[in-house]
C-alpha cells in the first residue's frame, strides 16, 4: 500500500501524513473505533473531517484495494450523514471499481454506486452503463456471473436507476435473460425499470414481467405479483392491468405465500372496482382465504380487499365486519386494535349500522393508551356523526377530552368543533345546547381552540336570532370568572363573549353585572386589542340602559323631575363610595342592592362611577384602539353627568331632558343596527361609483392586447360560448374597436379580471358587503336574500323536538364548496398509457375477458373516431375525459367545446368558463343555482372514470 | 413502492443503518430521521419495563407498533436497544412489515449470532447486503440460509 505521488495535499487542516498513515491504511473497524474513541459532537466531527481527508487521498490510490478500503470507509460515513455525499463525489470511483474482476470489490462497487447515485451525479451514469451492461450479459462461469449479475441488478432496482431513466432504457434488453430465468431480482429490476422509462421499457419488459407471474417458482411469481403491485399503485390507472387478471386469479387460488397473497389482493383491490365480473370471480377465494388464514397480515389484507373493492357482496362484507370485530377485541395487541378501527373506517355508508354497533369499543378505544387507536377512533366517531345523535356524541367527546392528555383534548375539541360548524351549522338543530357546548369548550381543561370557538360563538350570533338569549347566557358565564381571565389561550373566547353581551345586550338579564363583569380590576390581564371590545361592549351597555332609562321616564313624563332630581342626590352619595370601589372589591359590595332594577337611577350612577374609576386610567393608555374606545366611552359618561350637573342647578328641566333624552336615543340608534353575517363575494356585490370608467385607462392597453390576440379576435370562434344573452346585449354598448377586442381578452382570460357586473342592467339585488338585515323590519327580504340550511337527511325521522331555528346562510359558503371538488381532477400518467400500448397488441393465448377487453377498448377508439364530428375532438378525447370532468355532464356547451379546439388556448379558456357560469347562475335565481352546484359536486368525481369503465364491461 | 425506507435507530436516536428505497436528500433525510424518532421512540421510554427485555420483545405490547407520519406509515418494531423503523407506503400491509422487520432480525441473528447493535456497527455493509438480498421494491428473498451463503 503506497501512497500516490500524484495525491494532492488535502484541503481540510490536517497534520501532515506520518508514516503510519501512508504505510498502514486504516480499515473501515479502526475508523469505527476512532469514531467511537469520542462521543461528543465536537470529538466526532473532527474525526469525521480527518478521516474524510483521510478517504479524499487513498480514493485517488492507484492501488484497488485502497481505493476500494477509501470506499468502504466513505460509504459508512455517507450512509450514516457524516458526510454528505453530493461534496464527496462517491459516485466516480465506485463506477471505476465496478469493472474490478474481483467480486467483494465490485460488491463493494455497487453498494456505494446504489447509496449514492443521485441527480447531481447522472453525468456518471454513461460510464456505468457498460459495465452494466457487460455485468447483466451472460458468462461462461456460471456460478460467478450469477453474483455479479445479481448485483448489477441490485443497482438497477435502486432509487439510481429511478433518477436515471436513460440508464434503464438501454439496459432493458440485458434483463430479458433474467427474466426468462425467473430471477426475482431481475423481475424486481424490470419493475423499477418500468416505472423509470414507461415508453422505452414496457414494449420490452412487460410481455416477460407478466410471464413471470404464471412461473412455476414460487419466487418469481411472488415477485411479479410484488411487481405489478407496485406498478398498478395508485398514482398509476390500473386498467391497463385488467387483462392479467386470469394469471393473477390462478395465483390467488394456488399460492401458499401470504406475501405473494397479500400482493394479489392489492392488485385486485384495485381492479375489481374497473370490472364487476371479476369481482364477482374472486369473492370466493377471498372469502376462503379470509375464513381460513392463519395469518393475521393476510387476514387483515383480505377485510381491506373486502371492505373497500367488493362492498356489493354480502355475505363477505359480512364476514370481513365479523373478522374486524375480533381484532378489536383483541385485548393484548395494540396493532391488532387498531387495524380493526382502521377496518371500520373502511366500511361504506351502507354499513354505518355496523359502525353504531361498535360505537361502545371505539368509545372506550378514545381512552386506549395508544395515540394512533386514539385518534383512529375519534376519527370514526366524526364519522357517526349526524343530526340524530350530534348531541349526545358531541357531548359525550367534549366530556372525554377533559380527561385526555393536553394533545388529545384539543384534537377532540378541534374535530368537534370542525363537525358541528361544518357547512354552516348544518347539522346542529339545537343552539341553545351547542352554545352552551361552546362554552364548556372554552372552559375545558387543555383548550386551545379558542379561536376557532370564538369565531364560532360570534357567527351563531350573527346568524342565528334565536340562539342569541342563550349565547348572552352563556357568554355572561364566561365573562364573570375572574379565573379565566388569566388564560390567554381563552383570549379569542373572552373577546367573543364581550362582543356578543355588548352586541345582543338587549337579552341581559343584569347588565350591571355585565358592566361590573367587563370591568373587573383583572381584565388587565388581557392583551389590548380584547380590551378594546371589552370597553366597547360596555358602551354598548351602558348606551342601552340609558335609554331604557330614559324610555321609561317619558312613559311617565310626570316622574321625570323626581327622578332626575334623585339622580342628582345620588350621584353625591355615589361620590363617597369611590374610593373603595378602587380598591376594587365594588363586586362583593354593591350589586346586592342593585339587583332589583337595572334601570334605575341608581344602577345607572353605579355604572358611571364605575366607568370613571376603571376606565379613566386607561387615557394614559398606549394602544390606540383601547385609547380610543376609552375616551369615546368617558367622553358620553361625560355628557350624561354634566346634564346631572345642569339639574343641579335647577335650569330649565324640559328642555334639558329632552336633550338628554335625544342624546341618548342617537346613541341607541347608532349601536342598533342590526349586524349580518358577510358574505364571501361580498367585494364583487359593491355597486361601482357611476362616474367610473375602468375601461378608459385599460383602452391604451389596446397595443399589447390586439398582439396577443391577431388570431383568435379574427375568428368568430369565441363568440356562442355559454355566456347568455345578457352578456351579448352589453356587446353593442362596447361598440369600440378596442373595447370588442378587450372584451373578448376578458372572456379568454376572464380568471384575472374582476367578474363583470357593473354593466350588466338587471338591478344589483344584492345585500351589500356589510348590509344590515333587519330581520324584524324587512323579514321577506331576509328570506329572499339569504337561504336556510335545510335538513339534509331526508327520510329519517328528526327526533328532535324543536324544530330547527333559522341559519342565515349566504350563497358565497355554497360557492366555495362547490369549487373545491373540481381541483382534484385525475391524471393520466405516462406509464399506464404505454402498458396498455403494449396490452392491446397482445396476442397471448386466448382468453375470454382479455379478448373482450382488448376489443372494448378498440370499441372505444372507434367510438372516438365515429361520434367525434371533427378529426381535433378525437385528437383532444383524452384531455377532455379526464382533464375535464365537468364537460360531459353539461352537454348543452358541448358545440362550443369542438369549435374551440382548434383554439392553441383551448385550456385556458375553459377554465375561465367555469366561475364565469357559476357567476351567472348565482346571478339568475339564488335558489336554483345552489341546487344545481349540489348536483354537479356530486357528479363530478365519476365522471372522467365512467367511459372507460363502462366500454370494458361490453 | 411498498417500502419507501429501512432505519435502524439506537435508543439515543443515532442512525445506525438508513436505507432509503426512494431518492431522498441529505438535509430531508436528517429532517425525516428526527421527526420519526421523535414520533416512535418518545413514548416507548416511558414503558414500564426498561431494560429487561430479550428478543422479541416488541414495543406494541403497549403501544401500536404504527405511526403515520406525513403521507405514509412508520411501522417500528424494538428489540433490545435498536429500534427498526420501516416506512411503507399507506396501503402496505403493516403485519406483514412487522413480520419482515422480525424476519430480517432473525436472519442477522443467524449470521452474526446473538446480533447486536456494534455488529451492525461495525459491519454496516454486511447488514446493508443482507438488506439488499431481501429487498428490492418490495420484499423478495426469505430464507436465510441464502444469505449466509452468499457472503
Amino acid at each position: 500500500m503506497h501512497r500516490s505521488p500524484m495525491a494532492p495535499t488535502p484541503p481540510a487542516p490536517v497534520p501532515a501524513p506520518s508514516l503510519v498513515d501512508t504505510l498502514f491504511q486504516r480499515s473501515l473497524g479502526d475508523l469505527v473505533k476512532f469514531l467511537r474513541a469520542d462521543p461528543s459532537a465536537a470529538g466526532e466531527s473532527t474525526a469525521v473531517a480527518r478521516a474524510l481527508s483521510e478517504i479524499h487521498r487513498e480514493i485517488r490510490a492507484p492501488d484497488a484495494a485502497t481505493k476500494a478500503t477509501a470506499l468502504q470507509k466513505l460509504t459508512y460515513l455517507s450512509s450514516l450523514h457524516f458526510a454528505p455525499v453530493a461534496s464527496h463525489p462517491l459516485a466516480f470511483p465506485a463506477i471505476e471499481l465496478i469493472a474490478s474482476p474481483f467480486l467483494p470489490h465490485k460488491r463493494l462497487a455497487y453498494l456505494a454506486a446504489s447509496l449514492s447515485l443521485h441527480p447531481a451525479s447522472l453525468s456518471l451514469l454513461p460510464l456505468a452503463t457498460h459495465q452494466l451492461h457487460k455485468d447483466l450479459s451472460p458468462s461462461t462461469s456460471a456460478a460467478a456471473s450469477h453474483n455479479v449479475s445479481a448485483l448489477a441488478l441490485q443497482l438497477l432496482a435502486s432509487p439510481a436507476a429511478a433518477a436515471a431513466p436513460d440508464l434503464a432504457a438501454h439496459l432493458a434488453h440485458d434483463l430479458l435473460p433474467h427474466l426468462s430465468r425467473g430471477s426475482p431480482r431481475a423481475i424486481a429490476a424490470a419493475a423499477r425499470v418500468i416505472a423509470a422509462s414507461p415508453s422505452a421499457a414496457v414494449p420490452i419488459l412487460f410481455k416477460p414481467l407478466a410471464a413471470c407471474l404464471a412461473s412455476p417458482d414460487p419466487r418469481a411469481s411472488t415477485a411479479a405479483a410484488a411487481a405489478f403491485c407496485e406498478l398498478s399503485a395508485p398514482p398509476a390507472d390500473a386498467a391497463p392491468f385488467l387483462p392479467l387478471a386470469p394469471d393473477l386469479y390462478n395465483l390467488l387460488t394456488t399460492s401458499r405465500s401470504n406475501w405473494a397473497l397479500i400482493k394479489v389482493l392489492k392488485v385486485f383491490g384495485r381492479l375489481a372496482p374497473l370490472e364487476s365480473r371479476l369481482a364477482a370471480r374472486i369473492v370466493d377465494p377471498v372469502c376462503q382465504l379470509l375464513a381460513r388464514s392463519a395469518a393475521m397480515s393476510l387476514t387483515f389484507e383480505c377485510i381491506r380487499t373486502v371492505l373497500t373493492a367488493l362492498p356489493a357482496h354480502d355475505t363477505a362484507v359480512c364476514l370481513a365486519i365479523g373478522k374486524a370485530k375480533e381484532f378489536l377485541t383483541a385485548e393484548d395487541d395494540p396493532n391488532l386494535r387498531y387495524l380493526g378501527l382502521l377496518a371500520l373506517g373502511m366500511l361504506g355508508p351502507t354499513y354505518v349500522s355496523t359502525v353504531h354497533e361498535c360505537r361502545d369499543v371505539i368509545a372506550q378505544s378514545l381512552g386506549d393508551a395508544d395515540s394512533n387507536i386514539r385518534r383512529e377512533a375519534l376519527h370514526l366517531m366524526m364519522g357517526m356523526i349526524d343530526r340524530n345523535n350530534i348531541m349526545d356524541i358531541a357531548g359525550m367527546l367534549v366530556s372525554h377530552a377533559a380527561k385526555s392528555d393536553p394533545e388529545f383534548a384539543n384534537d377532540i375539541l378541534g374535530a368537534v368543533l370542525a363537525a358541528c360548524g361544518h357547512n354552516v351549522y348544518e347539522l346542529v338543530s339545537d343552539f341553545d345546547w351547542y352554545v352552551s357546548l361552546l362554552t364548556d369548550m372554552a372552559r375545558s381543561l387543555h383548550c386551545a381552540q379558542g379561536d376557532e370557538i370564538g369565531r364560532q360563538l360570534v357567527d351563531v350570533g350573527l346568524r342565528v336570532q334565536d340562539a342569541r338569549p342563550e349565547l348572552v347566557h352563556s357568554s355572561r358565564t364566561l365573562l364573570i370568572d375572574p379565573a379565566l381571565l388569566a388564560n390567554h389561550l381563552l383570549c379569542p373566547v373572552l373577546s367573543a363573549a364581550a362582543w356578543v353581551s355588548g352586541e345582543y345586550v338587549n337579552f341581559t338579564k343584569d347588565p350591571v353585572e355585565l358592566v361590573e363583569a367587563l370591568l373587573q380590576p383583572r381584565t388587565s390581564l388581557l392583551p389590548m386589542s380584547v380590551r378594546a371590545v371589552y370597553i366597547q361592549a360596555v358602551f354598548k351597555v351602558i348606551t342601552f340602559c340609558c335609554n331604557s332609562y330614559v324610555e321609561r321616564l317619558s312613559d311617565s313624563s310626570k316622574e321625570v323631575a323626581v327622578g332626575l332630581n334623585g339622580l342628582s342626590i345620588d350621584e353625591t352619595v355615589s361620590e363617597g363610595r369611590k374610593a373603595p370601589l378602587v380598591s376594587g372589591d365594588e363586586q362583593i359590595t354593591v350589586p346586592s342592592m342593585m339587583e332589583k332594577d337595572p334601570f334605575s337611577e341608581k344602577s345607572i350612577i353605579h355604572m358611571i362611577d364605575l366607568i370613571e374609576t376603571t376606565v379613566g386610567p386607561l387615557f394614559e393608555c398606549n394602544e390606540v384602539e383601547v385609547l380610543e374606545r376609552a375616551r369615546n366611552l368617558i367622553g358620553f359618561v361625560h355628557l350624561i353627568r354634566e346634564v346631572q350637573e345642569l339639574k343641579e342647578s335647577k335650569v330649565d328641566d324640559d328642555e334639558k331632558h329632552s336633550w338628554v333624552k335625544e342624546l341618548v336615543k342617537n346613541m341607541q340608534t347608532v349601536f342598533s343596527q342590526e349586524i349580518g353575517p358577510v358574505s364571501l363575494n361580498a367585494q364583487e356585490k359593491v355597486s361601482l361609483p357611476v362616474d367610473i370608467v375602468l375601461n378608459e385607462t385599460l383602452a391604451e392597453l389596446d397595443d399589447i392586447v390586439s398582439e396577443d390576440d391577431t388570431t383568435p379576435s379574427s375568428s368568430i370562434l369565441f363568440y356562442p360560448r355559454s355566456h347568455g344573452s345578457i352578456e351579448n346585449r352589453n356587446e353593442p354598448a362596447l361598440s369600440l374597436g378596442s373595447s370588442s377586442l378587450l372584451s373578448e381578452h376578458r372572456k379568454r382570460h376572464g380568471l384575472y379580471y374582476l367578474p363583470t357586473g357593473k354593466t350588466e342592467d338587471e338591478p344589483v339585488d344584492y345585500p351589500h358587503a356589510n348590509d344590515p338585515l333587519l330581520p324584524a323590519s324587512n323579514e321577506s327580504s331576509l328570506d329572499d336574500k339569504s337561504n336556510t340550511a335545510q335538513p339534509v337527511t331526508g327520510g329519517k325521522k328528526l327526533k328532535a323536538v324543536k324544530s330547527r331555528p333559522k341559519v342565515v346562510k349566504l350563497d358565497g359558503e355554497d360557492f366555495l364548496s362547490s369549487m373545491v371538488p373540481s381541483a382534484n381532477v385525475p391524471k393520466e400518467d405516462s406509464l399506464s398509457g404505454a402498458v396498455r400500448g403494449v396490452l392491446l397488441d397482445r396476442d397471448l393465448k386466448p382468453s375470454s375477458s382479455q379478448k373482450a377487453s382488448d376489443k372494448a377498448y378498440e370499441g372505444i377508439v372507434n367510438k372516438m373516431e365515429t361520434g367525434g364530428s371533427s378529426s381535433q375532438w378525437k385528437n383532444n378525447v383524452d384531455a377532455e375525459l379526464v382533464g375535464h370532468p365537468t364537460s360531459s355532464s353539461r352537454p348543452s356547451i358541448q358545440p362550443s367545446h369542438e369549435k374551440e379546439s382548434t383554439n392553441p388556448l383551448e385550456s385556458d379558456g375553459k377554465e375561465v368558463k367555469e366561475p364565469k357560469r357559476h357567476r351567472r347562475s348565482s346571478r339568475g335565481g339564488h335558489h336554483q343555482g345552489k341546487h344545481k352546484h349540489r348536483e354537479r359536486h356530486s357528479t363530478q368525481p365519476d365522471v372522467p372514470q365512467a367511459p372507460i369503465i363502462q366500454d370494458f364491461l361490453l | 413502492m411498498g417500502i419507501r425506507f429501512v432505519l435502524f435507530v439506537n435508543k439515543q436516536g443515532q442512525t445506525r443503518l438508513a436505507q432509503y428505497y426512494e431518492h431522498v436528500s441529505i438535509d430531508e433525510r436528517r429532517a425525516l430521521e428526527g421527526e420519526i424518532v421523535r414520533k416512535c421512540l418518545a413514548p416507548s421510554y416511558s414503558l414500564p419495563l426498561l431494560g429487561s427485555e430479550n428478543p422479541g420483545f416488541s414495543s406494541g405490547r403497549y403501544l401500536c407498533s404504527f405511526v403515520e407520519h406525513r403521507n405514509y406509515k412508520v411501522v417500528y418494531r424494538r428489540y433490545a436497544s435498536l429500534f427498526f423503523l420501516v416506512g411503507v407506503d399507506n396501503d402496505e400491509n403493516e403485519l406483514a412489515i412487522l413480520e419482515f422487520i422480525h424476519l430480517f432480525v432473525e436472519t442477522m441473528d443467524h449470521h452474526f449470532g446473538n446480533v447486536c447493535e456494534l455488529d451492525i456497527m461495525f459491519h454496516l455493509e454486511k447488514v446493508h447486503f443482507m438488506l439488499e438480498e431481501m429487498v428490492m421494491n418490495g420484499c423478495i428473498v426469505e430464507t436465510s440460509d441464502v444469505e449466509v451463503v452468499e457472503k
